[in-house]
């Protein structure tokens, strides 16, 4: 069984994005871009199924940037055994449909029996990618996923859901996205970066795979939230009950 | 012009983020119908039916939609999705599974977690975790949209009248079955329906210090219980309860920080709250620049002191 796992650049999540001052976006030249953190859980995941003999083939892919090489080599140092970037141009606005479009593509050129990605991208919060790429490609999804485990032909997947966790067993092939506490992924180590650089890592033009890519949302503003100011510090505890019964009036 | 809620439910009753997201379709400029899909679920259709402004709903019932299976569901509404210039989900976690496999299938875009309706095809959702708020225009006939609940008032759950429509229900997809779940059982409130929210981090130190801290001032104030994605990480609290940019977004009128620094994922989760307190032994933490309140003290001493002092 081959495992896809999609994977995207973003911003680091330690970096705190500004607005640009003409409020057409958020201002991303030279700052630190990394793996989506959730797409690096995705990574670990299909790596260790791979590891326990489930898998026999674990194909890293990004669309964006010529730079995504990046992220997919990243994804290889983890364990990866190839990557394939869709690369697009620099001036486009990449969106999640777009992009469920092409990982479909793949899905029919490459035929895995399992897509892992992350459950959302830390930059546009979107949380569709997954759960598009399943409807188009009329698969069964588990998103959320807390625990994945390969049954009788089944994944059997525990997913958070509200107020607790819930079990689904799902056919193959099947979509997963990983909640946080799948798995802690592994620091990758200066001997597999190097083998990483090695690996093969094919590039595809959205083109290549017959996809229409144009955005259909436009980005009219981009604008900074509004300000909450800091309150006052308090100097006990009494103090502090004052203020909440007193002032504030919410106890 | 109609838009179409899918309603959070469970079987027997509606949730509250459905009320949020009835204000947002109505918003959006026309009539807004409500589509219960689920299991021996007449209580919910009659309930949804009471909520003010709601010119329809329609109940769709099968053992194939007992547990909102994403596959099932989303077929359901995209039977009638064709009658609807708007399709409005919760921001919920069963909200964001369903609502992208409609959208793709309808070949629209979706626009995630909106926080106000500019007009039936501009609206404002946050990015980064918050530190942007983008307006979005939908190019789209069929606007697919999630709805963060904090950003919209909750409807009024009784007061309307509409007429419960039965629908065919659309066949099981056959690829995917519910095996059962865990659903954490306690009498507290839930957390992003809570009015006051008490919120712990990675400084409590272990599952048991949580517990036995931040329990006892929960209890004092009627509370939930949050904490922070640090403390999650560490296995001190259930993921559930995650306050932040990939987990909960809340917005109660008292929320509670104590030994939380405030990275920008927390703040993202909560900084709509009304009012803020923050419990922290160090000055320089973030928290305190949005707290109201702040109070530069051990936790371990100040929040049982302040659960005695309630």
């Amino acid at each position: 069984m081959k495992i896809l796992v999609p994977v995207k650049r973003v911003v680091d999540y330690n970096v705190k994005v500004r607005v640009k001052s003409d409020n057409s976006g958020v201002d991303i030249a030279n700052v630190k871009m990394s793996m989506n953190p959730f797409d690096e859980i995705a990574v670990e995941e299909a790596v260790r199924l791979k590891e326990k003999g489930l898998a026999t083939e674990v194909i890293a892919v990004s669309c964006g940037v010529t730079q995504c090489q990046e992220t997919l080599r990243t994804a290889m140092a983890i364990g990866a055994d190839r990557g394939i970037l869709v690369e697009t141009p620099a001036d486009l606005d990449l969106q999640p449909l777009a992009v469920a479009k092409l990982l479909k593509a793949l899905v029919d050129k490459e035929q895995p029996g399992l897509i892992i990605l992350g459950k959302q991208a830390i930059d546009d919060d979107c949380n569709q990618t997954g759960q598009m790429l399943a409807a188009l490609a009329d698969l069964p999804q588990a998103t959320f996923a807390s625990k994945v485990e390969i049954v009788d032909g089944k994944a059997q997947v525990t997913r958070e859901i509200d107020g607790g966790l819930e079990v689904l067993s799902i056919s193959l092939p099947a979509v997963v996205t990983t909640d946080l506490r799948l798995n802690e992924p592994r620091y990758v180590t200066l001997p597999n970066i190097m083998k990483a650089k090695k690996k093969q890592l094919d590039t595809f033009k959205p083109e290549d795979l017959g996809v229409d890519v144009a955005p259909r949302i436009k980005t009219l503003k981009v604008a900074e939230p509004a300000k909450r100011s800091a309150g006052i510090k308090v100097p006990d505890v009494a103090t502090l009950v004052d203020k909440l019964k007193n002032v504030a009036k919410v106890i | 012009m109609t838009a179409l809620v899918i309603a959070e439910h469970d079987n027997a009753s509606i949730k509250g983020a459905t009320l949020n997201t009835v204000t947002a379709a109505a918003a959006c400029g026309g009539d807004v119908h409500v589509l219960v899909a689920g299991h021996n679920a007449s209580a919910a259709a009659a309930a949804a039916a009471q909520i003010a402004g709601v010119a329809k709903v329609i109940h769709a019932d099968s053992e194939a939609l007992a547990h909102g299976l994403a596959e099932n569901v989303a077929a359901q509404v995209l039977a009638i999705a064709g009658n609807y210039s708007h399709i409005l989900f919760p921001a919920t976690a069963g909200g964001k599974n369903v609502a992208p496999r409609v959208a793709a299938k309808l070949d629209v875009a979706q626009i995630s977690d909106i926080t106000k309706v500019d007009s039936a095809d501009t609206f404002e959702r946050p990015i980064y975790a918050g530190n942007a708020i983008a307006t979005v225009q939908s190019t789209d006939a069929t606007k697919v949209i999630t709805v963060r609940t904090t950003g919209f008032d909750a409807a009024a759950a009784t007061g309307g009248a509409a007429a419960v429509e039965s629908a065919a229900a659309q066949a099981d997809s056959g690829k995917s079955s519910f095996k059962g779940s865990e659903i954490a059982k306690n009498d507290r409130p839930e957390l992003t329906a809570a009015k006051i929210i008490v919120s712990g981090g990675r400084a409590l130190g272990s599952s048991e210090k949580f517990n036995e801290v931040m329990t006892p001032l929960a209890d004092k104030l009627g509370a939930a219980i949050g904490a922070s994605r640090a403390a999650v990480d560490a296995g001190y609290a259930a993921n559930d309860l995650q306050v932040g940019q990939t987990g909960k977004i809340v917005a109660p009128q008292l929320y509670v920080a104590c030994g939380i620094s405030g990275a920008i994922q927390h703040l993202a989760g909560m900084k709509d709250s009304k009012v803020i307190v923050a419990i922290n032994k160090d000055p320089e933490a973030p928290i305190f620049s949005v707290a109201d309140f702040g109070l530069e003290a051990d936790l371990f001493a100040a929040v049982p002191e302040l659960s005695a002092a309630l």
